[in-house]
Protein backbone atom coordinates (compact mmCIF):
# COMPACT_ATOMS: atom_id res chain seq x y z
CA UNK A 1 0.00 0.00 0.00
CA UNK A 2 1.19 3.54 -1.17
CA UNK A 3 1.48 5.52 1.62
CA UNK A 4 1.94 9.47 1.52
CA UNK A 5 1.98 13.25 3.50
CA UNK A 6 -1.56 14.48 4.10
CA UNK A 7 -0.78 17.95 5.28
CA UNK A 8 -4.04 20.17 6.58
CA UNK A 9 -3.11 23.19 7.33
CA UNK A 10 -6.60 23.67 9.33
CA UNK A 11 -4.58 22.12 11.80
CA UNK A 12 -1.33 23.14 11.66
CA UNK A 13 -0.38 26.10 14.77
CA UNK A 14 2.98 26.85 13.04
CA UNK A 15 4.92 25.38 16.00
CA UNK A 16 7.70 24.05 13.84
CA UNK A 17 8.29 20.76 15.18
CA UNK A 18 8.26 19.17 12.05
CA UNK A 19 10.97 21.41 10.68
CA UNK A 20 13.43 20.44 13.47
CA UNK A 21 12.64 16.84 13.06
CA UNK A 22 13.28 16.81 9.73
CA UNK A 23 16.50 18.94 9.68
CA UNK A 24 17.54 16.61 12.34
CA UNK A 25 16.67 13.31 10.86
CA UNK A 26 18.53 14.47 7.42
CA UNK A 27 21.08 16.68 8.44
CA UNK A 28 21.66 15.85 11.88
CA UNK A 29 21.43 18.84 13.38
CA UNK A 30 18.08 21.08 14.77
CA UNK A 31 17.42 23.23 12.47
CA UNK A 32 15.17 24.61 10.46
CA UNK A 33 16.60 26.20 8.04
CA UNK A 34 18.03 23.07 6.66
CA UNK A 35 14.33 21.53 6.55
CA UNK A 36 12.75 19.58 3.89
CA UNK A 37 9.21 20.59 4.60
CA UNK A 38 8.52 24.46 5.96
CA UNK A 39 6.07 26.35 7.04
CA UNK A 40 5.08 29.17 5.84
CA UNK A 41 3.23 32.21 7.79
CA UNK A 42 0.21 34.21 6.72
CA UNK A 43 -0.04 36.92 9.13
CA UNK A 44 -2.63 38.75 7.94
CA UNK A 45 -4.93 35.61 7.17
CA UNK A 46 -3.54 33.93 10.97
CA UNK A 47 -2.75 30.75 9.25
CA UNK A 48 0.29 28.38 8.84
CA UNK A 49 0.44 26.25 6.18
CA UNK A 50 3.26 22.96 6.08
CA UNK A 51 4.42 22.63 2.57
CA UNK A 52 6.85 19.95 1.28
CA UNK A 53 7.12 17.28 -2.41
CA UNK A 54 3.85 15.92 -2.81
CA UNK A 55 6.18 13.17 -4.82
CA UNK A 56 3.90 13.89 -7.90
CA UNK A 57 3.26 11.59 -10.95
CA UNK A 58 5.40 13.97 -13.47
CA UNK A 59 8.68 13.87 -11.30
CA UNK A 60 9.86 16.96 -13.40
CA UNK A 61 12.94 16.56 -10.98
CA UNK A 62 14.01 13.47 -11.90
CA UNK A 63 12.82 13.82 -15.69
CA UNK A 64 15.05 17.36 -15.95
CA UNK A 65 18.11 15.47 -14.21
CA UNK A 66 20.93 15.10 -16.67
CA UNK A 67 23.12 12.46 -14.78
CA UNK A 68 20.09 9.94 -13.42
CA UNK A 69 20.83 11.34 -9.85
CA UNK A 70 17.08 11.03 -8.81
CA UNK A 71 15.37 7.82 -8.76
CA UNK A 72 11.64 6.76 -7.78
CA UNK A 73 12.30 4.39 -4.69
CA UNK A 74 9.46 1.79 -5.95
CA UNK A 75 8.80 1.12 -2.32
CA UNK A 76 7.52 4.38 -0.41
CA UNK A 77 6.98 5.57 -4.19
CA UNK A 78 9.54 8.51 -3.35
CA UNK A 79 11.54 10.91 -5.73
CA UNK A 80 15.28 10.14 -4.06
CA UNK A 81 18.46 12.31 -4.71
CA UNK A 82 21.46 10.19 -5.06
CA UNK A 83 24.29 12.22 -3.80
CA UNK A 84 27.04 10.24 -5.18
CA UNK A 85 25.59 10.81 -8.83
CA UNK A 86 24.13 14.61 -8.13
CA UNK A 87 26.74 17.04 -9.98
CA UNK A 88 25.17 19.91 -8.11
CA UNK A 89 23.77 21.27 -11.47
CA UNK A 90 20.44 22.60 -10.23
CA UNK A 91 17.92 21.83 -13.33
CA UNK A 92 15.96 19.96 -11.32
CA UNK A 93 15.24 23.19 -8.87
CA UNK A 94 14.35 25.17 -11.47
CA UNK A 95 12.47 22.22 -13.35
CA UNK A 96 10.31 21.01 -10.27
CA UNK A 97 7.44 23.90 -10.10
CA UNK A 98 6.36 23.53 -6.81
CA UNK A 99 9.81 24.90 -5.43
CA UNK A 100 10.87 21.71 -3.32
CA UNK A 101 13.84 20.90 -4.51
CA UNK A 102 16.40 23.05 -3.32
CA UNK A 103 20.40 23.18 -3.74
CA UNK A 104 22.61 23.09 -0.98
CA UNK A 105 25.51 25.04 -0.78
CA UNK A 106 27.72 23.33 1.80
CA UNK A 107 27.41 20.04 0.26
CA UNK A 108 27.22 20.93 -3.24
CA UNK A 109 24.09 18.69 -3.79
CA UNK A 110 20.22 19.19 -3.95
CA UNK A 111 17.88 18.06 -1.08
CA UNK A 112 14.12 16.98 -1.26
CA UNK A 113 11.76 15.44 0.59
CA UNK A 114 12.07 11.39 0.26
CA UNK A 115 9.38 10.70 2.66
CA UNK A 116 12.38 9.55 5.55
CA UNK A 117 12.11 6.63 3.73
CA UNK A 118 8.97 5.32 4.47
CA UNK A 119 9.25 6.43 8.14
CA UNK A 120 8.32 10.63 7.46
CA UNK A 121 9.91 12.55 11.01
CA UNK A 122 7.82 15.45 10.14
CA UNK A 123 4.48 13.56 10.58
CA UNK A 124 5.53 11.47 13.35
CA UNK A 125 6.87 15.34 15.43
CA UNK A 126 3.29 17.03 14.42
CA UNK A 127 1.63 17.29 17.80
CA UNK A 128 -1.75 18.53 16.06
CA UNK A 129 -2.16 15.72 13.07
CA UNK A 130 -1.78 18.43 10.67
CA UNK A 131 1.10 16.47 8.91
CA UNK A 132 0.35 12.43 8.62
CA UNK A 133 1.35 9.50 6.44
CA UNK A 134 -1.38 7.84 5.58
CA UNK A 135 -2.73 5.25 3.08
CA UNK A 136 -2.44 7.45 -0.43
CA UNK A 137 -5.94 6.82 -2.00
CA UNK A 138 -7.28 8.23 1.51
CA UNK A 139 -5.44 11.19 1.27
CA UNK A 140 -6.26 14.73 -0.51
CA UNK A 141 -3.35 13.39 -2.51
CA UNK A 142 -5.44 13.36 -5.82
CA UNK A 143 -6.41 17.26 -5.28
CA UNK A 144 -2.65 17.97 -4.28
CA UNK A 145 -1.16 16.56 -7.78
CA UNK A 146 -4.04 18.21 -9.53
CA UNK A 147 -2.09 21.61 -8.75
CA UNK A 148 0.76 19.36 -11.00
CA UNK A 149 -1.96 19.68 -14.29
CA UNK A 150 -1.99 23.92 -14.52
CA UNK A 151 1.68 22.88 -14.94
CA UNK A 152 1.60 19.92 -16.96
CA UNK A 153 2.85 20.78 -20.44
CA UNK A 154 1.96 17.91 -22.35
CA UNK A 155 -1.76 18.26 -23.18
CA UNK A 156 -3.40 14.85 -24.74
CA UNK A 157 -4.95 15.87 -27.90
CA UNK A 158 -7.97 13.51 -26.78
CA UNK B 1 10.46 -1.39 -38.95
CA UNK B 2 12.93 1.12 -37.14
CA UNK B 3 12.82 4.44 -34.80
CA UNK B 4 15.89 6.23 -36.26
CA UNK B 5 17.27 9.27 -33.21
CA UNK B 6 19.98 10.72 -34.71
CA UNK B 7 21.72 12.29 -31.18
CA UNK B 8 22.74 10.72 -28.10
CA UNK B 9 22.41 14.19 -26.15
CA UNK B 10 19.33 14.31 -23.46
CA UNK B 11 16.74 14.67 -26.46
CA UNK B 12 17.83 12.05 -28.30
CA UNK B 13 18.25 9.61 -25.33
CA UNK B 14 14.49 10.46 -23.39
CA UNK B 15 13.27 10.48 -26.78
CA UNK B 16 14.57 6.93 -27.92
CA UNK B 17 13.49 5.56 -23.92
CA UNK B 18 9.88 7.32 -24.78
CA UNK B 19 9.81 5.13 -27.97
CA UNK B 20 10.83 2.06 -26.48
CA UNK B 21 8.13 2.34 -23.55
CA UNK B 22 5.02 3.07 -25.98
CA UNK B 23 6.48 0.84 -29.07
CA UNK B 24 8.30 -2.36 -27.51
CA UNK B 25 7.27 -3.82 -30.77
CA UNK B 26 9.74 -1.62 -32.67
CA UNK B 27 13.64 -1.08 -32.76
CA UNK B 28 14.86 1.71 -31.94
CA UNK B 29 18.36 3.31 -33.29
CA UNK B 30 19.99 6.07 -31.74
CA UNK B 31 23.13 7.12 -33.67
CA UNK B 32 25.84 9.38 -31.88
CA UNK B 33 28.96 11.34 -33.52
CA UNK B 34 31.02 11.26 -30.26
CA UNK B 35 32.85 8.27 -29.53
CA UNK B 36 31.57 7.90 -26.16
CA UNK B 37 28.57 6.66 -24.18
CA UNK B 38 26.08 9.32 -24.15
CA UNK B 39 27.29 11.67 -21.36
CA UNK B 40 25.82 15.26 -19.99
CA UNK B 41 27.54 18.51 -21.28
CA UNK B 42 25.52 20.17 -18.24
CA UNK B 43 28.29 17.86 -16.18
CA UNK B 44 31.22 18.76 -17.76
CA UNK B 45 32.32 21.55 -15.29
CA UNK B 46 31.83 19.23 -12.68
CA UNK B 47 34.35 17.11 -14.52
CA UNK B 48 36.62 20.12 -14.71
CA UNK B 49 36.57 20.81 -11.29
CA UNK B 50 37.06 17.19 -11.01
CA UNK B 51 33.99 16.45 -8.42
CA UNK B 52 33.57 13.47 -10.70
CA UNK B 53 35.21 11.27 -13.48
CA UNK B 54 33.99 11.02 -16.75
CA UNK B 55 31.49 8.09 -15.79
CA UNK B 56 29.84 10.76 -13.74
CA UNK B 57 28.87 12.66 -16.84
CA UNK B 58 27.29 9.68 -18.23
CA UNK B 59 23.17 9.98 -18.94
CA UNK B 60 22.85 6.47 -18.15
CA UNK B 61 25.19 4.75 -15.65
CA UNK B 62 23.86 1.23 -16.62
CA UNK B 63 25.98 -0.20 -19.05
CA UNK B 64 23.66 -2.30 -20.31
CA UNK B 65 21.33 0.31 -20.81
CA UNK B 66 21.55 0.77 -24.44
CA UNK B 67 21.90 -2.52 -25.44
CA UNK B 68 18.84 -4.55 -27.45
CA UNK B 69 15.84 -2.37 -27.42
CA UNK B 70 17.65 0.29 -27.68
CA UNK B 71 20.82 0.21 -29.81
CA UNK B 72 23.42 3.07 -30.03
CA UNK B 73 25.74 3.28 -32.36
CA UNK B 74 28.23 5.40 -33.65
CA UNK B 75 27.63 7.25 -36.84
CA UNK B 76 27.78 10.51 -38.33
CA UNK B 77 24.25 11.57 -40.36
CA UNK B 78 25.33 12.78 -43.88
CA UNK B 79 21.99 12.91 -45.45
CA UNK B 80 18.33 11.88 -46.02
CA UNK B 81 16.39 10.37 -48.90
CA UNK B 82 13.03 11.93 -47.15
CA UNK B 83 10.82 10.27 -49.61
CA UNK B 84 12.41 6.99 -49.75
CA UNK B 85 12.82 7.42 -45.43
CA UNK B 86 16.69 6.71 -45.46
CA UNK B 87 19.21 7.99 -43.05
CA UNK B 88 22.59 8.12 -44.94
CA UNK B 89 25.63 7.98 -42.35
CA UNK B 90 29.27 9.23 -43.58
CA UNK B 91 30.85 5.87 -43.83
CA UNK B 92 28.12 4.69 -46.06
CA UNK B 93 25.43 2.93 -43.98
CA UNK B 94 21.93 3.19 -44.84
CA UNK B 95 19.37 3.34 -41.93
CA UNK B 96 15.80 3.04 -43.00
CA UNK B 97 13.05 4.33 -40.61
CA UNK B 98 10.27 4.44 -40.13
CA UNK B 99 10.33 7.90 -38.46
CA UNK B 100 13.42 9.70 -37.66
CA UNK B 101 14.15 12.33 -35.01
CA UNK B 102 16.68 15.01 -35.39
CA UNK B 103 18.24 15.66 -32.07
CA UNK B 104 21.64 16.22 -33.25
CA UNK B 105 21.64 19.37 -30.49
CA UNK B 106 24.39 22.53 -31.44
CA UNK B 107 27.92 23.13 -31.98
CA UNK B 108 29.94 25.98 -30.62
CA UNK B 109 30.49 28.99 -33.22
CA UNK B 110 34.22 30.12 -33.43
CA UNK B 111 34.12 33.88 -34.11
CA UNK B 112 35.98 34.93 -37.46
CA UNK B 113 38.84 36.67 -36.25
CA UNK B 114 42.51 36.00 -37.25
CA UNK B 115 44.41 33.30 -35.49
CA UNK B 116 41.19 30.81 -33.99
CA UNK B 117 41.88 28.10 -35.57
CA UNK B 118 45.89 27.93 -33.55
CA UNK B 119 46.60 24.99 -31.35
CA UNK B 120 46.03 27.09 -28.44
CA UNK B 121 42.80 27.42 -29.12
CA UNK B 122 39.88 25.05 -27.83
CA UNK B 123 35.98 24.95 -27.07
CA UNK B 124 34.66 23.88 -24.18
CA UNK B 125 31.92 21.75 -25.65
CA UNK B 126 32.30 17.69 -25.37
CA UNK B 127 34.56 15.25 -23.50
CA UNK B 128 37.02 15.69 -25.80
CA UNK B 129 37.60 19.56 -25.43
CA UNK B 130 37.22 19.10 -21.35
CA UNK B 131 40.30 16.52 -21.52
CA UNK B 132 42.86 19.12 -23.58
CA UNK B 133 41.52 21.70 -21.08
CA UNK B 134 42.25 19.21 -18.22
CA UNK B 135 45.87 18.93 -19.58
CA UNK B 136 46.60 21.83 -20.20
CA UNK B 137 45.42 23.87 -16.84
CA UNK B 138 48.18 24.65 -14.58
CA UNK B 139 48.69 27.02 -11.57
CA UNK B 140 49.69 30.43 -13.20
CA UNK B 141 48.83 29.36 -16.47
CA UNK B 142 47.43 32.28 -18.62
CA UNK B 143 43.92 31.69 -19.61
CA UNK B 144 41.83 33.55 -21.61
CA UNK B 145 38.26 32.78 -21.96
CA UNK B 146 36.21 34.28 -25.36
CA UNK B 147 32.47 34.59 -24.16
CA UNK B 148 30.91 35.38 -20.53
CA UNK B 149 27.69 33.73 -21.35
CA UNK B 150 26.15 30.59 -19.89
CA UNK B 151 29.02 28.04 -20.68
CA UNK B 152 32.03 30.75 -19.98
CA UNK B 153 30.29 31.42 -16.77
CA UNK B 154 30.04 27.85 -15.53
CA UNK B 155 33.54 26.93 -16.28
CA UNK B 156 34.44 30.11 -14.46
CA UNK B 157 35.06 28.17 -11.35
CA UNK B 158 36.97 25.38 -13.12
CA UNK B 159 39.48 27.55 -14.33
CA UNK B 160 39.60 29.80 -11.08
CA UNK B 161 40.37 26.69 -8.71
CA UNK B 162 42.87 25.68 -11.04
CA UNK B 163 45.03 28.50 -10.33
CA UNK B 164 45.34 29.75 -13.64
CA UNK B 165 45.47 33.51 -14.26
CA UNK B 166 42.17 34.19 -15.94
CA UNK B 167 40.54 36.96 -18.34
CA UNK B 168 37.04 37.57 -19.95
CA UNK B 169 36.43 38.85 -23.25
CA UNK B 170 32.46 39.88 -23.31
CA UNK B 171 30.83 41.48 -26.46
CA UNK B 172 27.90 42.45 -24.21
CA UNK B 173 28.17 45.09 -21.88
CA UNK B 174 27.73 42.61 -18.85
CA UNK B 175 27.64 39.02 -18.37
CA UNK B 176 25.44 36.63 -19.15
CA UNK B 177 23.78 39.17 -21.52
CA UNK B 178 21.14 36.73 -22.98
CA UNK B 179 20.00 35.50 -19.67
CA UNK B 180 20.72 38.77 -17.08
CA UNK B 181 19.34 41.89 -16.91
CA UNK B 182 21.25 45.14 -16.25
CA UNK B 183 21.67 45.04 -12.57
CA UNK B 184 22.32 40.83 -11.91
CA UNK B 185 24.62 40.72 -15.32
CA UNK B 186 26.67 43.57 -13.66
CA UNK B 187 26.62 42.79 -10.55
CA UNK B 188 27.95 39.30 -11.62
CA UNK B 189 30.80 40.93 -13.30
CA UNK B 190 31.64 43.04 -10.05
CA UNK B 191 31.27 39.33 -8.53
CA UNK B 192 34.13 37.78 -10.84
CA UNK B 193 36.22 40.64 -9.89
CA UNK B 194 36.18 40.10 -6.36
CA UNK B 195 37.19 36.68 -6.94
CA UNK B 196 40.42 37.78 -8.91
CA UNK B 197 39.24 37.51 -12.63
CA UNK B 198 39.87 40.45 -15.45
CA UNK B 199 36.72 41.04 -17.17
CA UNK B 200 36.47 42.86 -19.90
CA UNK B 201 32.85 43.64 -21.26
CA UNK B 202 32.20 45.26 -24.99
CA UNK B 203 34.96 44.17 -25.88
CA UNK B 204 35.73 42.05 -29.06
CA UNK B 205 38.99 39.38 -29.40
CA UNK B 206 40.44 40.95 -33.10
CA UNK B 207 43.14 38.73 -33.84
CA UNK B 208 45.03 35.79 -31.88
CA UNK B 209 48.98 35.85 -32.78
CA UNK B 210 50.43 32.31 -31.58
CA UNK B 211 54.06 32.35 -30.70
CA UNK B 212 56.03 29.30 -29.43
CA UNK B 213 55.89 29.75 -26.21
CA UNK B 214 51.93 31.54 -25.75
CA UNK B 215 49.73 33.33 -27.77
CA UNK B 216 49.03 36.95 -27.85
CA UNK B 217 45.46 38.12 -27.85
CA UNK B 218 44.61 41.44 -29.10
CA UNK B 219 41.29 42.95 -28.12
CA UNK B 220 39.88 45.87 -29.03
CA UNK B 221 40.71 49.18 -27.57
CA UNK B 222 44.43 48.25 -28.46
CA UNK B 223 44.69 46.14 -25.27
CA UNK B 224 46.47 42.97 -25.24
CA UNK B 225 47.05 39.55 -23.20
CA UNK B 226 49.28 36.76 -22.89
CA UNK B 227 47.66 33.57 -22.72
CA UNK B 228 49.00 29.59 -22.80
CA UNK B 229 45.12 28.40 -23.53
CA UNK B 230 42.19 30.29 -25.52
CA UNK B 231 38.76 28.79 -24.74
CA UNK B 232 36.46 30.11 -26.92
CA UNK B 233 32.89 30.19 -25.66
CA UNK B 234 30.81 32.77 -27.63
CA UNK B 235 27.87 31.02 -28.38
CA UNK B 236 26.51 28.02 -30.18
CA UNK B 237 24.55 26.84 -33.38
CA UNK B 238 22.17 23.96 -34.22
CA UNK B 239 23.34 20.95 -36.06
CA UNK B 240 21.46 20.58 -39.11
CA UNK B 241 23.84 21.00 -41.85
CA UNK B 242 22.61 17.07 -43.35
CA UNK B 243 19.47 17.94 -43.49
CA UNK B 244 20.22 20.40 -46.76
CA UNK B 245 18.09 18.77 -49.52
CA UNK B 246 15.63 17.13 -48.09
CA UNK B 247 13.14 20.25 -47.88
CA UNK B 248 12.82 20.45 -44.28
CA UNK B 249 12.46 24.05 -43.58
CA UNK B 250 14.71 25.64 -40.74
CA UNK B 251 13.98 28.38 -38.69
CA UNK B 252 16.65 29.96 -36.59
CA UNK B 253 19.46 27.60 -38.42
CA UNK B 254 17.45 24.88 -36.74
CA UNK B 255 14.70 22.95 -37.39
CA UNK B 256 11.24 24.46 -37.77
CA UNK B 257 8.93 22.25 -35.75
CA UNK B 258 5.05 22.52 -35.14
CA UNK B 259 3.47 21.73 -32.08
CA UNK B 260 3.67 18.09 -32.44
CA UNK B 261 7.67 18.50 -32.91
CA UNK B 262 7.13 17.14 -36.56
CA UNK B 263 9.11 19.16 -39.08
CA UNK B 264 7.70 20.14 -42.86
CA UNK B 265 8.38 16.77 -44.19
CA UNK B 266 6.26 13.84 -42.25
CA UNK B 267 8.21 11.59 -41.00
CA UNK B 268 11.01 13.39 -40.03
CA UNK B 269 11.12 15.56 -36.46
CA UNK B 270 13.54 17.66 -34.23
CA UNK B 271 14.24 18.17 -30.31
CA UNK B 272 16.38 19.90 -28.43
CA UNK B 273 18.78 22.44 -29.45
CA UNK B 274 18.17 21.40 -33.39
CA UNK B 275 14.55 21.87 -33.02
CA UNK B 276 12.45 25.34 -33.13
CA UNK B 277 9.96 24.55 -30.45
CA UNK B 278 7.16 26.51 -28.75
CA UNK B 279 7.95 29.00 -26.41
CA UNK B 280 5.25 29.39 -23.78
CA UNK B 281 5.98 32.71 -22.36
CA UNK B 282 6.27 34.43 -26.13
CA UNK B 283 3.77 32.26 -28.08
CA UNK B 284 6.74 32.11 -31.00
CA UNK B 285 9.07 29.32 -31.50
CA UNK B 286 12.56 29.38 -30.49
CA UNK B 287 15.93 27.83 -30.35
CA UNK B 288 16.26 27.84 -26.10
CA UNK B 289 18.90 25.58 -26.05
CA UNK B 290 18.47 24.31 -22.23
CA UNK B 291 18.26 21.12 -20.99
CA UNK B 292 14.47 20.84 -19.33
CA UNK B 293 13.78 21.74 -23.09
CA UNK B 294 15.24 19.12 -24.32
CA UNK B 295 14.33 16.45 -22.33
CA UNK B 296 10.05 17.67 -23.27
CA UNK B 297 10.81 17.79 -26.66
CA UNK B 298 12.12 14.46 -26.50
CA UNK B 299 9.16 12.93 -25.00
CA UNK B 300 6.55 14.77 -27.08
CA UNK B 301 8.58 13.85 -30.18
CA UNK B 302 8.41 10.28 -29.56
CA UNK B 303 4.99 10.00 -28.71
CA UNK B 304 4.19 11.79 -31.63
CA UNK B 305 6.88 9.41 -34.00
CA UNK B 306 4.35 6.36 -32.31
CA UNK B 307 1.07 7.95 -33.06
CA UNK B 308 1.42 11.19 -34.89
CA UNK B 309 -0.85 13.65 -33.81
CA UNK B 310 -1.08 11.99 -30.40
CA UNK B 311 0.07 14.85 -28.00
CA UNK B 312 0.45 18.45 -28.49
CA UNK B 313 3.21 20.74 -27.00
CA UNK B 314 2.39 23.51 -25.05
CA UNK B 315 5.91 25.34 -25.03
CA UNK B 316 8.58 25.21 -22.94
CA UNK B 317 9.40 27.91 -20.36
CA UNK B 318 12.75 28.90 -21.40
CA UNK B 319 15.07 28.35 -17.59
CA UNK B 320 18.34 28.52 -17.23
CA UNK B 321 20.09 28.39 -13.85
CA UNK B 322 23.62 28.89 -13.48
CA UNK B 323 26.37 28.95 -10.89
CA UNK B 324 29.45 31.27 -11.60
CA UNK B 325 32.32 30.94 -8.88
CA UNK B 326 29.79 30.21 -6.28
CA UNK B 327 26.86 32.80 -7.49
CA UNK B 328 23.61 31.15 -8.38
CA UNK B 329 21.67 32.66 -10.75
CA UNK B 330 18.09 32.19 -12.75
CA UNK B 331 16.43 33.25 -15.44
CA UNK B 332 12.73 32.59 -16.56
CA UNK B 333 10.02 33.08 -19.15
CA UNK B 334 9.57 37.09 -19.69
CA UNK B 335 12.78 37.66 -17.65
CA UNK B 336 12.96 41.09 -20.12
CA UNK B 337 9.85 41.97 -19.18
CA UNK B 338 7.11 43.02 -21.88
CA UNK B 339 5.46 46.17 -23.47
CA UNK B 340 2.80 46.97 -20.81
CA UNK B 341 3.99 45.12 -18.09
CA UNK B 342 5.19 46.13 -14.87
CA UNK B 343 8.00 44.55 -12.79
CA UNK B 344 9.50 44.98 -9.19
CA UNK B 345 12.85 44.15 -7.72
CA UNK B 346 15.01 43.89 -4.32
CA UNK B 347 18.66 43.84 -4.33
CA UNK B 348 20.76 43.81 -1.91
CA UNK B 349 24.54 44.76 -3.36
CA UNK B 350 27.05 43.91 -0.68
CA UNK B 351 25.49 40.35 -0.45
CA UNK B 352 24.82 39.61 -4.00
CA UNK B 353 21.32 39.03 -3.58
CA UNK B 354 18.67 39.92 -6.13
CA UNK B 355 15.36 39.18 -7.15
CA UNK B 356 13.49 40.77 -10.27
CA UNK B 357 9.81 40.08 -11.02
CA UNK B 358 8.15 40.73 -14.29
CA UNK B 359 4.53 41.26 -14.76
CA UNK B 360 1.46 41.09 -16.96
CA UNK B 361 -1.78 42.84 -15.37
CA UNK B 362 -1.72 40.58 -12.43
CA UNK B 363 0.36 37.45 -13.84
CA UNK B 364 3.97 36.26 -13.15
CA UNK B 365 5.21 36.47 -17.03
CA UNK B 366 8.81 36.26 -15.62
CA UNK B 367 12.31 36.03 -13.20
CA UNK B 368 15.97 36.80 -12.51
CA UNK B 369 17.38 35.90 -9.35
CA UNK B 370 20.87 36.02 -7.63
CA UNK B 371 21.93 33.91 -5.23
CA UNK B 372 18.57 32.22 -4.02
CA UNK B 373 18.71 28.89 -3.92
CA UNK B 374 15.58 27.97 -1.92
CA UNK B 375 11.66 27.29 -3.63
CA UNK B 376 13.27 28.70 -6.85
CA UNK B 377 11.54 26.02 -8.75
CA UNK B 378 8.00 28.15 -7.64
CA UNK B 379 8.91 30.88 -9.73
CA UNK B 380 8.24 27.91 -12.41
CA UNK B 381 4.81 26.78 -11.04
CA UNK B 382 3.88 30.89 -10.93
CA UNK B 383 4.63 31.42 -14.51
CA UNK B 384 3.13 28.21 -16.40
CA UNK B 385 0.36 28.27 -13.59
CA UNK B 386 -0.49 31.64 -15.02
CA UNK B 387 -2.19 32.42 -11.75
CA UNK B 388 -4.33 35.68 -11.49
CA UNK B 389 -2.46 36.81 -8.19
CA UNK B 390 -4.86 39.52 -7.41
CA UNK B 391 -4.40 41.27 -4.03
CA UNK B 392 -0.77 39.23 -4.07
CA UNK B 393 0.27 40.84 -6.84
CA UNK B 394 0.82 44.11 -4.56
CA UNK B 395 2.30 42.34 -1.58
CA UNK B 396 4.81 40.96 -4.45
CA UNK B 397 4.95 44.45 -5.17
CA UNK B 398 6.18 45.20 -2.00
CA UNK B 399 8.01 42.35 -1.37
CA UNK B 400 9.14 39.98 -4.00
CA UNK B 401 10.72 37.09 -1.77
CA UNK B 402 6.64 36.16 -0.93
CA UNK B 403 6.89 34.20 -4.05
CA UNK B 404 6.28 30.92 -1.96
CA UNK B 405 3.38 32.41 0.06
CA UNK B 406 1.59 34.08 -2.77
CA UNK B 407 1.83 30.58 -4.88
CA UNK B 408 -0.24 28.91 -1.47
CA UNK B 409 -2.41 31.49 -1.93
CA UNK B 410 -3.34 30.90 -5.44
CA UNK B 411 -3.77 27.42 -5.00
CA UNK B 412 -4.88 26.49 -1.87
CA UNK B 413 -6.47 29.58 -0.94
CA UNK B 414 -3.74 30.16 1.78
Amino acid sequence: MLRSLNINPDKCTGCLQCEMACSFENEGVFNPAKSRIKIFTFHDEGRFVPYTCTQCDEAWCLHACPVEAIKMNKETGAMEVLDAVCVGCKVCTIACPFGTVNYNQTTGKVIKCDLCGGDPQCAAACPTEAITYVDADATGLEKMRAWASKTDNQAHAN
Amino acid sequence: MTYVVVGTGPAGVVAAETLCQIDPANQVMLVGDEPEPPYSRMAIPYLLIKNIDEQGTYLRKDPEHFGNSIKHLYGIAQSVDAESKILHLADGQRMNYKALLVATGSKPILPPVPGIDGERVTTCWTLEDARKITATLSPGASVLLIGAGFIGCIILEALVSSGANLTVVEMGDRMVPRMLNQTSGELLKQWCEEKGVNVMTSAQVESIEHHPDKSIVNISDNRQVEAELVISAAGVRSNADFLDGTGVELKNGAVAVDRHMCSSIPGIYAAGDAACGLDFSTGDYSVQAVQPTAVEHGRIAAANMVKHGSVLHQGCINMNVLDTIGLISVSYGNWQGVAGGDHTSLLDRDRFRYINLQFSEDTLIGANTLGMTQHVGILRGLIQGQFKLGKWKQRLVDNPLLIMEAYLAATQGA
